[in-house]
């Protein structure tokens, strides 16, 4: 029942995405110019752990603006007509999944930009991409509840940063933490454990949204 | 007047931070270095963060009852509590700022401790700063509940997560004097526990009167 729901409603977000191209086309430039930027602020960065949080917070800032549209961009008619049809958990979890998938596509392309114009550290790959998909998914849910609150007030974009920074340190912390064992080539026994914390998180975060957003939703 | 079973609580919040300031400044401490008679701090510096985490957690419980019932008094509630929690919060990054400066040198420095102390204001603030924003007193008591309760799960989460992160500067961690090792056998926590219980007595009690000024304020305006 909730699986068709959300299965029904990724298809809507993806179909409006699709149609809309702009606001993808828009995102995927805004990634291209901050990497950009730091590229010719920095053109080489030979320190690694300057490398690593560079991207992170380049990834932190093209999240927030991936994500700050979750609910801002549907008009209120039609987001009646929508909570009229599903249920709020239907809602919710198809909001994460598909901004967890916005977000995952969009940090790739910021990491294989970045790679290519500031130049690679990484030794092994693998496990930095596991970082950036942990992150994707911990980030977006965080953001998307925070924008469905900053959503309803008259200053949402401030509202939006302030409101997800402080929270989304915790992911942050333990993202840098793993990625830049990633880095250097760690062994796996010692990074298990920030896997490990990630995944907690990010069971913890889904679970507080779902609880969370019917109280969000209705006016 | 009051009956006493009403009002014990105040007295005893007064008793116990008269008796921690009394006793704080004039019971013996531990000799240790770095830290030599700063170590007095401990109880009106720590005893601020401990007020702070109970008054906030107060908060989201009421946050939480909100929700179950929409009754708008508990919004109220919460709002003032977490307003009393940000005031400790300040008192208490100061006290700690003071006494950076002596024992380590400087005002800030990158420490867990440190560190989670400020993302719990900025978490707060925001709160304060989302309250502010919305209009309606409904919708903005809902939005403001569901964020407290997030924020307030994951600032526990990274207040456990964030120590094991980084090394500390703080006592027991990276080579420091730990409290606890000499704790147990001196009278540090006779003054140290009451002093929590203590703030944290007149923090609800400030409380109060600011929830039934806001009574008198709105019974005021009813008439106007």
């Amino acid at each position: 029942m909730l699986v068709n729901e959300i299965k029904s409603l990724l298809k809507k977000e993806l179909v409006l995405e699709w149609r809309g191209k702009y606001a993808l086309g828009g995102i995927l430039l805004y990634v291209l110019s901050t990497v950009f930027v730091a590229y010719l602020s920095f053109v080489k960065v030979i320190d690694v752990k300057t490398w690593n949080a560079l991207l992170w917070i380049i990834i932190l800032f093209v999240s927030i603006n991936a994500v700050s549209k979750a609910f801002v961009q549907e008009d209120k008619s039609k987001t009646l007509y929508l909570y009229s049809l599903a249920s709020p958990q239907g809602i919710i979890l198809s909001k994460i999944i598909y901004n967890a998938l916005l977000v995952w596509i969009v940090s790739l392309l910021a990491l294989g930009v970045y790679v290519m114009l500031i130049g690679n550290v990484v030794q092994n790959m693998g496990l930095y991409l596991l970082a950036l998909s942990l992150g994707s998914i911990g980030f977006s849910t965080i953001l998307t509840l925070v924008s469905a609150i900053a959503a309803q007030s008259d200053n949402n974009v401030t509202l939006m940063s302030i409101l997800s920074f402080p929270i989304l340190l915790p992911f942050l912390i333990t993202l840098i933490k793993l990625s830049g064992g990633a880095i250097d080539g760690l062994a796996w026994s010692v990074l298990s454990k920030y896997v490990i914390v990630l995944g907690l998180l990010n069971v913890i975060v889904v679970i507080l949204s779902y609880i969370l957003f019917p109280y969000l939703w209705r006016d | 007047m009051g009956q006493i079973k009403d009002y014990w609580w105040k007295v005893l919040g007064v008793a116990l931070v008269f008796y921690a300031i009394v006793a704080g400044l004039l019971t013996d401490v531990p000799k240790l270095p770095i830290l030599n008679e700063t170590i007095r701090n401990l109880y009106y510096h720590v005893t601020m963060w401990f007020a702070m985490m109970i008054l906030m957690t107060g908060s989201v419980v009421y946050s939480v009852k909100y929700l179950m019932g929409f009754n708008i008094d508990f919004d109220r509630k919460a709002r003032i509590t977490a307003g009393i929690g940000i005031l400790f919060g300040l008192v208490g990054i100061t006290t700690g700022s003071v006494w950076a400066q002596f024992t380590w040198g400087a005002f800030w420095v990158n420490d867990p401790k440190l560190n989670g102390a400020a993302i719990t204001l900025l978490i707060y603030l925001a709160y304060i700063i989302l309250r502010n924003s919305l209009d309606e007193e409904q919708k903005r008591a809902r939005l403001a509940a569901v964020y407290n309760i997030f924020a307030y799960v994951l600032l526990v989460v990274f207040l456990m997560i964030l120590p094991r992160m980084t090394d500390s500067l703080h006592p027991g961690n990276g080579g420091n004097p730990a409290f606890s090792s000499y704790d147990l056998d001196n009278d540090m926590r006779k003054v140290f526990y009451p002093a929590i219980i203590g703030w944290t007595l007149i923090g609800v009690w400030m409380g109060q009167i600011r929830y039934r000024f806001e009574n008198i304020e709105k019974k005021l305006h009813a008439d106007d």
